[in-house]
């Protein structure tokens, strides 16, 4: 018998370093906009995800793609984001993993437990927060393609495509659980 | 306040345990004393032909003896023994594990430290069904300990006060695992270890202490000076968990401090000459991590210092 | 066919495991009540509600933990956590604490009643005892019993009994383990926590990441070495006979190979352990077994891709299952 539901074992993906070395000059600032927008939208959009941060609403997580020459500092309340070149000292917790696991993490298509058993994530400082943020993460089933793309307001659909697209390059079709 | 001597935890040759009570009958100032193979039904049969003997001798010296029931029952060889147990005349049980309690059905027994009871509920269901001593379990704080011994007044409350703190039973046995022997062939290996084996961290830190199936604190517990506040929240009795050390004087020593022969700070120090080398904890009782010791009831928090031993 | 019982830490998760086939869900509050009790995890009034109705909706069934053990003097809020569960329409309750046993069984005598696994319930007397004085339908066996004690328990139990099939190994017996608070001044019977994650650091170091609980080293795992839960029973550690892991190493359970012998040996259902899991856990591991229990009902043979990126240390174990385990 064939389970096409188990899970696929393999990492995801990384970006190439050639890649990431032509995406070094890139201006971070546009970047940094339209990830703030999106932030700012799934906090409109999802109350609940930041009830379950709890205490650790306040908290600053840095999120590190081990294979993006840029960083991400973020805010759950009030919501912030910035793109960084370096993660800043005095953060709560700091997490790094591919982006491809970070995107998967953040639409819930991979475990997280499993991403830290098989050494994929690192997690530094809170722990608790981190759970926290991951916890509620899950929960509130995330799909970045339709928060990202209802920025765009007519050109959303489209945008929405692309990224997709992109989605699926560099995560494959699926994540660690493919349905 | 009483004092009680809980069972011997660790696998000791025969004859060494039968004069170990021998002399408790004969020295130690405690009013009860628990016997009986408590860890390891494998150990029990080299113990069971000197119970008897034991066991006169102690009530003789006016002691009230209390025969213990083993912490984890799976085996049907152990239930057996379980209900054997349940069915002695002439000496209370203490329950260990809740298996024991339908063969008693309500006649006078007590609990040992072992059976979870955490609140004034789940005391107040034992007392209503026969329970007449309750040893709380060693992880609970002075609060709910003071809520509790209120809570069954005709009960007598004891708590875990010296010995290192029993912290988790397993099918699995550790101490043939590191011998690499299997649990039915196990040769017994615990026995090397009269007062269990000592485990390090990777950081050399003395943590923990290895007895067969069971694991216990590397930390002795010693509420030597918390014996007033104790006293204050209704505790009537502490109890006193034999270590490989001299138990009689361990005994005088709690005996003097609560008669008021000797101070908390005298006695301490007398406890620390006799059992050399183990740190103190009472961190359970003041709802902090368990291996942390605090001086009297104003004094603050100290952690144990890491100890280096020879790597 | 035996029952498949999955684990649900938030609605979505829960939603997750109906999709993949669960015949039952449990779940608890979110607060000391139940002991998954970790940040961010678990299900408000409002979500428990909602969640049972929406599972009932789909033929599923909720089983709500409430499973830590009342805390003195604030029994009420167990008691509360009871009331509201049975008004939320819960198809049992999974309780460990005696006390609470006999709250629910006085006032809610109608309510289905489960021995959880944190009762440590480990033989036919000590079941009887809780199915005798409390009227319990189920019992959670601890996972120190082999295959052949749980078919002579089954055969001489009036109760209903559910194991655990895959997950997280408590390799001491459950509900009776005092490791974490002894490092961390928080347990699994007060708090609902086992190694909690406010206790938990990782350090970078030359040699690899380190653990620690509590300020204690636990393990060291070089760069790419599998790693697995910040528990104590799993940690590296030295003694004079030996070091290494002295415990057990980084495993998971993984029972799939077993479920024939768990239908002979009478029980009724199976139970996947993970509340603190992610949706992408839940969906797989559940699919997993739902195909697997029809393979076995079919008779064909199972051909299963394996669950080994979901478990600890990579790695899987029979555990107790296996006499040799001990």
């Amino acid at each position: 018998m064939n389970d096409p539901s188990a899970a696929s074992p393999g990492p995801l993906p990384t970006i190439p370093p050639l890649v990431a070395l032509a995406m070094r000059p890139l201006p971070l600032l546009p970047l940094q906009l339209v990830l703030g927008g999106v932030l700012q939208r799934i906090h409109r959009r999802n109350p609940a995800l930041f009830d379950r941060l709890g205490p650790h609403a306040r908290a600053r997580f840095g999120i590190r793609p081990i294979d993006l020459p840029f960083a991400f500092v973020v805010e759950a309340t009030p919501p912030r984001l910035s793109v960084v070149r370096d993660l800043p000292p005095g953060l709560d917790a700091r997490i790094s993993a591919s982006f491809a696991n970070l995107l998967a993490l953040l639409e819930g298509r991979v475990d997280g437990d499993a991403l830290m058993f098989s050494r994929e994530l690192v997690i530094e400082g809170d722990v608790e927060a981190v759970l926290a943020l991951r916890n509620a993460i899950d929960d509130a089933q995330l799909d970045l393609a339709a928060e990202a793309s209802s920025l765009f307001g007519p050109l959303g659909v489209p945008v929405r495509r692309a990224f997709e697209a992109a989605r699926g390059h560099v995560i494959g079709s699926s994540g660690q659980a493919s349905s | 306040m009483q004092l009680s001597l809980g069972p011997v935890l660790y696998n000791w040759a025969p004859e060494r345990w039968r004069d170990f009570y021998f002399r408790i009958a004969d020295e130690a100032p405690v009013d009860v004393v628990s016997v009986g193979e408590i860890v390891c039904s494998k150990r029990s049969p080299f113990f069971a032909d000197h119970i008897p003997a034991v066991v006169e001798r102690l009530q003789s010296a006016g002691k009230q003896v209390l025969l213990g029931s083993l912490i984890l029952v799976s085996l049907r060889r152990e239930r057996r023994q379980t209900e054997e147990l349940a069915a002695v005349e002439g000496a209370m049980v203490e329950v260990n594990d809740l298996t024991c309690l339908r063969a008693l059905a309500g006649r006078p027994h007590a609990i040992g430290p072992f059976v979870n009871i955490y609140n004034e509920a789940s005391a107040a269901f034992h007392a209503a069904h026969g329970a007449k001593r309750i040893c709380l379990p060693p992880e609970l704080p002075l609060a709910s300990v003071a809520t509790i011994a209120k809570a069954i007044p005709d009960v007598t409350t004891e708590v875990f006060a010296f010995g290192r703190v029993p912290l988790a039973i397993s099918a699995r046995c550790y101490h043939a695992r590191l011998h690499k022997l299997a649990k039915d062939n196990c040769r017994f290996v615990c026995e090397k270890d009269p007062d269990g084996l000592l485990l390090n961290t990777l950081e050399q830190q003395d943590f923990l202490t290895i007895n067969g199936v069971q694991t216990l604190s590397h930390t002795c517990a010693n509420l030597l000076g918390d014996a007033g506040i104790l006293r204050e929240s209704k505790v009537g009795s502490l109890r006193l968990s034999p270590q490989d050390c001299d138990m009689v004087e361990i005994a005088r020593i709690f005996r003097d401090v609560l008669d008021g022969r000797d101070d908390a700070d005298g006695g301490n120090r007398r406890l620390a000459a006799v059992y050399a080398g183990v740190p103190f904890s009472n961190g359970f009782l003041w709802a902090e991590p368990g291996h942390l010791y605090r001086r009297g009831r104003s004094g603050d928090m100290q952690s144990v210092a890491p100890q280096i031993g020879p790597v | 066919m035996m029952e498949l019982i999955c684990p649900a830490g938030t609605p979505a998760a829960l939603r997750s495991a109906i999709d993949a086939g669960a015949d039952a869900i449990y779940c608890g509050f979110n607060d000391e009540t139940n002991a998954r009790n970790f940040p961010g995890l678990n299900f408000s009034r409002d979500e428990m509600r909602k969640s049972i109705a929406l599972a009932h909706g789909r033929g599923a069934r909720v089983l709500v933990a409430i499973n830590t053990f009342p805390r003195a003097s604030a029994v009420e809020l167990w008691h509360r956590a009871v009331d509201d569960a049975v008004s939320a329409g819960a198809d049992a309750l999974i309780l460990a604490d005696i006390g609470l046993m006999d709250y629910t069984a006085r006032r809610h005598p109608n309510q289905r009643l489960h021995v959880s696994v944190q009762a440590a319930a480990a033989n036919p007397d000590a079941i009887a005892f809780y199915a005798e004085t409390f009227g319990a339908k189920r019992v959670v066996l601890p996972r120190v019993l082999s295959v052949p004690e749980i078919a002579e328990i089954t055969r001489e139990s009036a109760c209903e009994t559910e194991v655990f099939v895959f997950g997280g190994l408590c390799v001491m017996a459950e509900g009776r383990c005092s490791l974490s608070s002894y490092a961390t001044g928080k347990s699994p019977n007060m708090q609902g926590v086992c190694s909690p994650p406010s206790h938990v650091t990782y350090e970078q170091t030359a040699d690899g990441t380190k653990s620690s609980l509590g300020g204690f080293a636990i393990n060291r795992f070089a760069v790419s070495e599998p790693a697995g839960y910040p528990t104590l029973c799993k940690g590296r550690f030295s003694t004079a006979q030996g070091a290494g892991y002295i415990f057990e190493d980084p495993v998971s359970l993984d029972a799939t190979t077993l479920l024939r012998g768990m239908r002979n040996a009478g029980v009724t259902a199976l139970k996947i352990e993970g509340r603190q899991r992610g949706r992408a856990y839940v969906e797989s591991v559940v699919r997993h077994f739902r195909h697997a229990l029809a393979a076995l009902e079919s008779g064909s043979e199972t051909d299963i891709a394996s669950l080994k990126p979901f478990t600890e240390g990579q790695a899987s174990t029979l555990g107790a299952y296996r006499k040799t385990w001990r």
